[in-house]
């Protein structure tokens, strides 16, 4: 386990537990009575040390929290628990003073240059305006410190840009402003979110380029927030994978390219379109997209997706929802009249019971459904989801759907890496081997 | 080139005006598309990608005027009535856009979205066969019938791109253009698209122009790739041989500048693609061609022929009677500023 066995000196960013969750607004009645609506959980328990020096990869999907974990880790973003220390020092809970002072030293590149740069200002004004905020400089010495960054970052010669307006310049010539500002404060951290994906294919080798020479120079260390696992193989050193707030995989990039652990990992790395004609689309991919975080999965939030889902995975009533929806889109109209009208409602299965009792509308008994669901599972025994039933009995009115219990993963050291899959966890694979022997 | 092309555009160009001059976004561009074939059009942004596709469909902004050729079942869709193109516009001809959730409409049911649709262009539809008709399609796009009576906001990105998708099928189209239809979705969610597009051809017939600026989709995704520069196709060929083997520096080039997991080296083209108002003379590409001669900085070059249905525009490839001795020496140049190339 390299991230904790790391010395102090060596972390410069430590996270210790971290969640940040968003309240949602609900309705208005809701708001009235003073009713919580719940929250999304954007980054729910995240250990993460960030070393000296080092490019460490944060990446992806929408949705999985990485811009947020970001924002955290700056200050942006209130954290709701849990510690971040910044060269030792504690942010969480900083006043927005504290926080100023300490933001000379982290700096942030966002996604899109066009709407980072204000439009009304010049680039010199743009990129010297961190040096104004924090009473740095001023007047000619300002225009010079632009400069010399505008110089640094290969927008040169300087005195062409600096009385230019951001609509002068190209996409990769703001990016490299952007950074610029970023870097004219001499941080030691600076997170880039996404720095790349706007531009064109020609110029992102650019800017990356730019970021690993600014690097060597200066020592800078890197949180890189990206979707994109193939810029990630070139530019980090280290990766750690998200999946719906939690970091699910992390390691050295070679270890996590070379011999990915998680399913998750393995999908994302099989489903990136590679410019090599002999390739052809993946059928094999994940089924769904990115579940809704205010209500994520039991067990492992990647289950309802993951080829390899087991017995204690995490099987909820949402997912025999799925299984019969996504039958049904295959299926020729008469067919899936035929079923619906078997089943009903679906409604009632949008829960995360483990234990749940569908009621058989009229015109269909629990022998009914309970024939169905024997027949769905004949006709594809290999889907996952039927390891996780535990017990299913019919009566006249309803069908009784006992479901096993989830087991949620824990992150576990395995070879180079850490991964959080109930695969490469003894206790859940013993706990699914006890059941697997108390069906026969 | 195709035996049978659904459709054939001959010397299109689009040209539209702006405050700085004419901008010449697609000139003299030819390419045929046969049925149930994927030609993939890449290129960098600003080289008029998008603007040759909504061009083929007469769908151009006020103030561009269009001239030459788009064949469609014999008829010429350049200089058609707008009353005429709408017509074949869904029956014969679709488009899907990059942007699905600004397309549908956040008050109608996805039904109501299909209810119209079929409506308007199908008339003679009774209410049972829409139904069938537009269940059967989402289903194609796995979109289960127990959500057809929702609403737009109720879908994740993904599916609304697959309804997006639905919607252009539902009609049958011969020709469907899909402009960049993955870049906003997930990795994962967009292997999911691109094999539904590929697997149109096989179950529509379809002929689809796939417009991208990801080289790794053109790859994957389709039968044969046209690559542009500057408003003109530069080479065009099977998907494989022009992506083993490119025959225009540019292609090549692009090639390299992509980022995959085998890049061990990063590589970029110097400078940026040129404005269409006042392309550069000769050849477009010569100011960043590597391979650029002396007579790419003046004569444009004439596109030439290949083995295996291919045509490239590169004067390395002749022909090779107009080329005297001096006119392969390699172009001088002075260098690019750093600042150029952003």
């Amino acid at each position: 386990m390299s991230a904790v066995a790391a010395t102090p000196d060596d972390v410069l960013v430590s996270i210790r537990g971290l969640k940040t969750y968003y309240a949602l607004r609900g309705s208005f009645r809701q708001r009235l009575v003073g009713r919580e609506a719940g929250s999304v959980k954007a980054v729910d328990d995240v250990n993460l040390d960030i070393r000296r020096g080092e490019v460490l990869g944060l990446v992806g999907e929408s949705g999985s929290g990485k811009t947020t974990l970001g924002r955290t880790l700056l200050g942006l973003v209130p954290a709701t628990d849990g510690s971040v220390r910044f060269e030792g020092e504690e942010i969480t809970g900083m006043s927005e003073r504290e926080l100023r002072a300490i933001r000379r030293r982290m700096q942030i590149v966002f996604q899109d240059p066009h709407a980072s740069l204000n439009p009304a200002m010049t680039i010199e004004q743009s990129v010297g305006h961190p040096l104004e905020i924090h009473g740095v400089a001023k007047g000619v010495e300002r225009r010079l410190r632009v400069a010399e960054a505008l110089e640094t970052v290969g927008l040169s010669p300087p005195e062409q840009f600096l009385d230019k307006y951001p609509s002068d310049l190209s996409g990769g010539q703001k990016q490299r402003a952007v950074i610029a500002r970023a870097i004219i404060l001499n941080p030691v951290l600076l997170v880039a979110d996404e720095p790349v994906s706007m531009l064109d294919m020609s110029v992102r080798a650019k800017i990356l380029e730019l970021m690993l020479n600014l690097k060597h120079e200066f020592g800078f260390t890197y949180l890189y927030i990206t979707h994109d696992l193939a810029t990630a193989k070139f530019f980090c050193d280290r990766i750690a994978i998200l999946y719906l707030g939690r970091i699910v995989e992390i390691g050295p990039s070679e270890a996590i390219y070379e011999d990915p652990k998680h399913p998750y990992t393995k999908a994302l790395l099989r489903a990136i379109p590679e410019p090599d004609p002999r390739r052809t689309v993946p059928r094999d991919l994940p089924r769904g997209e990115v579940p809704d975080a205010a209500v994520p999965p039991l067990g492992c939030s990647f289950h309802p997706r993951c080829p390899a889902a087991f017995e204690v995975c995490g099987w909820e009533s949402r997912d025999l929802r799925d299984l019969l929806e996504t039958r049904w889109a295959h299926m020729a109209e008469d067919d899936y009249e035929r079923e619906q009208a078997i089943v009903g409602d679906l409604s009632a299965l949008d829960t995360t019971a483990t234990t749940f009792r569908l009621d058989a509308p009229a015109g269909s008994s629990g022998d009914d459904l309970l024939a169905l669901l024997d027949r769905v599972r004949a006709e594809d025994v290999d889907e996952p989801f039927w390891r996780g039933v535990r017990h299913l009995s019919a009566s006249t009115r309803h069908l009784d759907v006992q479901l096993n219990d989830p087991y949620s993963p824990r992150l576990l050291p395995v070879e180079r890496v850490q991964v959080e899959c109930n695969l490469f966890d003894d206790d859940a694979l013993a706990r699914a081997e006890v059941l697997r022997v108390a069906e026969r | 080139m195709t035996r049978d092309p659904v459709v054939s555009v001959h010397d299109l160009r689009v040209y539209y005006g702006s405050l700085r001059g004419t901008v010449r976004a697609v000139d003299r561009v030819s390419l045929d598309i046969g049925a149930g074939e994927v030609l993939g059009l890449v290129g960098e942004s600003g080289c008029g990608k998008s603007t040759l596709g909504r061009g083929i469909l007469g769908l151009l902004p006020e103030g561009a005027v269009s001239d030459g050729e788009v064949l469609y079942g014999g008829r010429n869709l350049v200089g058609m009535t707008d009353r005429a193109l709408r017509r074949l516009r869904g029956p014969d001809l679709g488009l899907i856009f990059q942007e699905p959730m600004t397309r549908l409409n956040p008050l109608m049911r996805i039904e109501e979205h299909f209810s119209e649709t079929l409506k308007q262009h199908e008339p003679e539809l009774d209410a049972d066969e829409i139904r069938r008709r537009s269940l059967e399609t989402l289903g194609r796009m796995g979109i289960p019938p127990t959500r057809f009576r929702q609403y737009p906001h109720e879908f994740s990105g993904g599916m609304r791109q697959r309804i997006m998708i639905a919607l252009a099928l539902v009609l049958r189209p011969k020709l469907l253009i899909a402009d960049e239809p993955t870049t906003s979705l997930d990795v994962i969610v967009e292997a999911q698209i691109l094999s539904i597009l590929a697997d149109l051809r096989h179950n529509f017939g379809t002929a689809l122009l796939l417009i991208t600026h990801n080289l790794g989709i053109v790859a994957e995704a389709c039968d044969r790739v046209a690559v542009m520069y500057a408003g003109q196709i530069v080479e065009e060929g099977d998907a494989r041989d022009v992506f083993g083997d490119p025959a225009h520096p540019y292609t090549r080039e692009l090639l390299r500048s992509t980022i995959s997991l085998d890049t061990t080296e990063l590589h970029s083209i110097p400078g940026a693609p040129p404005s269409l108002i006042t392309p550069p003379t000769g050849c477009r590409f010569h100011p960043r061609c590597p391979d650029a001669m002396r007579a790419c900085a003046v004569e444009p070059p004439i596109e030439q022929g290949l083995a295996g249905d291919r045509r490239v525009l590169c004067w390395l490839h002749g022909p090779d009677e107009l080329l005297a001795a001096d006119d392969r020496a390699p172009l001088e140049r002075v260098e690019l500023a750093v600042a150029e190339e952003a």
